[in-house]
């Protein structure tokens, strides 16, 4: 399909754009064979941008994924992760850890440290948000209140980075604020190797998934009443969520509006309802939206590097509020 | 003859009692309700609003559990059914359902396949025949390429009842399906319903206000009061005078000679 081939496109020119240009053919011999290139290029190429392009994917496609689920989940077509306070709930799990350890003690300092269980704090605080959502949205059948509830729990974790913040020593706490700009950089092989686990734990939930997910389009009174269990159905999409929003957060940082935005621009693209199609193209519309942003935000030519998370909002934002005017209803 | 009565039962209550159960409080709406619907016949369940129709239809088709007694269906407790199964043996039209507007009409429709496709919903040519099958049952070929946010009211009841019947089942219970509906609509549907009673054979059980309508149509009525539920056809409860106190006395009555309810001048 269309969506693949633009995929593979962009990320090959993810590749190679960034402050350093390196001509088209010396990468792919790097990718393809033993070239001999530059020793320096050769690094760049295959332990910074390579790595960094794949996250790029996996972090731009899960985002998608959960944000599609959240929408499909609860209804409601504004639904996403950074919305509904999952990015927040992350963050303060990353808080916990990164300026939580001092503060608290070592308190297995070292193991905390690790990625591992910088992945599952992360997971943990969004499964706690979701859940709270979950729970209000059980309770209040109405689209508007369960986001506002959303919002409500992202100020409180935020709330209490900033407390946590405020008493941390400067170090950490410049470690956590270049963290929450967000970067797809950064990621060793190791790190990439744990994310793209928590990428295909969460997306195989979601494949499992997909003819439920279809059956809670026309409601869960519905659903039920196809046969489907609603109680094991959104655990699984629960954790499906919160393992993808979790540890795309903790690795690259909150990064706003691409879980909201993608399904919408897939749904303009190719108008489908059906997931068995749905998750494939979100999946593709993820990656090739997160490529082109890490693309813009490396400003290619120059030195500088902007956080990922800036140009996200400045993409995605616009996106929202041209959907929102330009359909007479927002439809999920 | 008397066995052969009792087979064609598809769906009994013995002393049902439905209400909500929150911790250990129970709220009970209705109780002692033992009614009997065989194939092939359209029941209409009626009472005043907040009688408990919509608690009774969802206790039957599963939604809520009832607080006691027993649904039975094909002679088998429901509680005894799996979801699987039973998605096989009821289907429901529900109102005011968060329905993703944006599906097409077909798509809506083929989704009554779920419980008969594969784990990834894949339509056999079976599944294909059947929705095309009730899309032509509810005679709705015409709009089944439009969405349904493009639908009036009516159509869309139609759409809803179409998925319905692509399910298969032997029993369909509607929740109000002639809500919103304008009166020539409101008799369209239940029109449609009779006809498809006799098409298909399913037993179609709905809760309505529409008594007049129903008391046209219906074989069975299940009246639903404060003070108890009984069931019988249309004359038999005409002349035990059963729709007289539905309702408060002061501004309506019904009028047995033409079958309605009329304004007191």
């Amino acid at each position: 399909m269309l969506l693949l081939i633009a995929t593979i496109v962009t990320w090959f020119l993810n590749v190679s754009l960034g402050s350093v240009s390196i001509p088209f053919d010396e990468i792919l011999g790097m990718i393809f064979s033993d070239g001999n290139s530059k020793e320096s290029w050769r690094y760049i190429i295959m332990d910074y941008r390579i790595p960094k392009a794949f996250t790029s994917v996996l972090a731009g496609s899960g985002l998608a994924v959960s944000g599609m689920l959240m929408q499909t989940m609860f209804r409601n077509p504004l639904a996403g992760p950074y919305v509904l306070g999952l990015s927040s709930g992350a963050s303060l799990g990353v808080a916990l850890v990164l300026m939580g350890a001092s503060l608290f003690g070592g308190i297995a300092a070292t193991a905390v440290f690790s990625s591992w269980g910088l992945v599952i704090a992360s997971s943990v605080g969004s499964l706690l948000v979701l859940l709270a959502v979950m729970l209000a949205s059980i309770r209040l059948k109405d689209t508007m209140a369960i986001l506002i509830i959303g919002l409500m729990f992202a100020s409180l974790s935020s709330a209490v980075v900033s407390v946590l913040a405020y008493f941390s020593p400067a170090a950490q706490l410049q470690q956590y604020v270049f963290w929450s700009y967000g970067s797809v950089g950064d990621l060793s092989w190791n790190e990439l190797g744990v994310l793209a686990f928590f990428w295909f734990l969460g997306t195989g939930i979601a494949i499992y998934s997909i003819k439920n997910l279809n059956s809670l389009l026309l409601g869960e009174q519905y659903a039920r009443s196809l046969g489907m269990n609603i109680g094991k159905n959104r655990a699984l999409l629960i954790i499906s969520t919160s393992f993808l929003a979790g540890s795309i957060t903790a690795f690259a940082g909150p990064i706003a509006f691409v879980g909201l935005a993608v399904p919408h621009l897939i749904r303009q693209v190719i108008p489908v309802n059906d997931h068995k199609i749905l998750l494939p193209a979100v999946i593709l519309g993820g990656a090739i939206l997160m490529l082109l942003c890490d693309i813009l935000a490396q400003l290619p030519g120059t030195d500088l590097t902007l956080p990922i998370n800036a140009i996200t909002s400045l993409v995605g934002a616009p996106v929202v509020i041209w959907l929102l005017v330009r359909k007479r209803k927002f439809l999920f | 003859m008397q066995k052969n009565v009792e087979q064609n039962i598809v769906l009994q209550t013995k002393d049902l009692q439905t209400g909500y159960r929150k911790k250990d409080r129970e709220t009970v709406i209705s109780s002692g309700i033992d009614v009997s619907v065989q194939e092939r016949e359209l029941v209409a369940v009626i009472g005043v609003n907040g009688v408990g129709k919509s608690t009774f239809l969802r206790t039957l088709s599963g939604i809520q559990p009832e607080l006691g007694g027993k649904v039975l269906i094909n002679g088998h407790d429901r509680k005894e059914i799996s979801s699987e199964k039973l998605a096989a043996l009821i289907s429901l039209v529900l109102t005011e359902q968060p329905i993703s507007k944006n599906l097409g009409v077909a798509e809506l429709v083929a989704l009554g396949r779920q419980p008969y496709t594969n784990w990834i919903g894949n339509l056999s040519a079976e599944d294909r025949g059947q929705v095309k099958k009730a899309l032509q049952l509810v005679n709705i070929g015409d709009i089944q390429h439009k969405k349904c946010y493009e639908l009036s009211d009516g159509q869309l009841q139609k759409v809803l009842i179409a998925r319905a019947l692509a399910q298969d089942t032997p029993i369909m219970i509607l929740d109000e399906p002639t809500s919103h509906l304008d009166m020539y609509h409101k008799a369209q549907v239940l029109k449609l319903l009779k006809q498809l009673t006799d098409q298909t054979g399913k037993a179609i059980l709905f809760a309505t206000h529409e008594i007049n309508l129903a008391l046209e149509l219906c074989d069975k009525i299940i009246l639903m009061k404060p003070d108890g539920v009984i069931q019988g056809s249309p004359e038999e409860l005409i002349q035990k005078r059963a729709f007289e106190s539905i309702f408060p006395e002061d501004l309506i009555f019904f009028d047995p000679a033409t079958r309605s309810f009329r304004i007191k001048s």
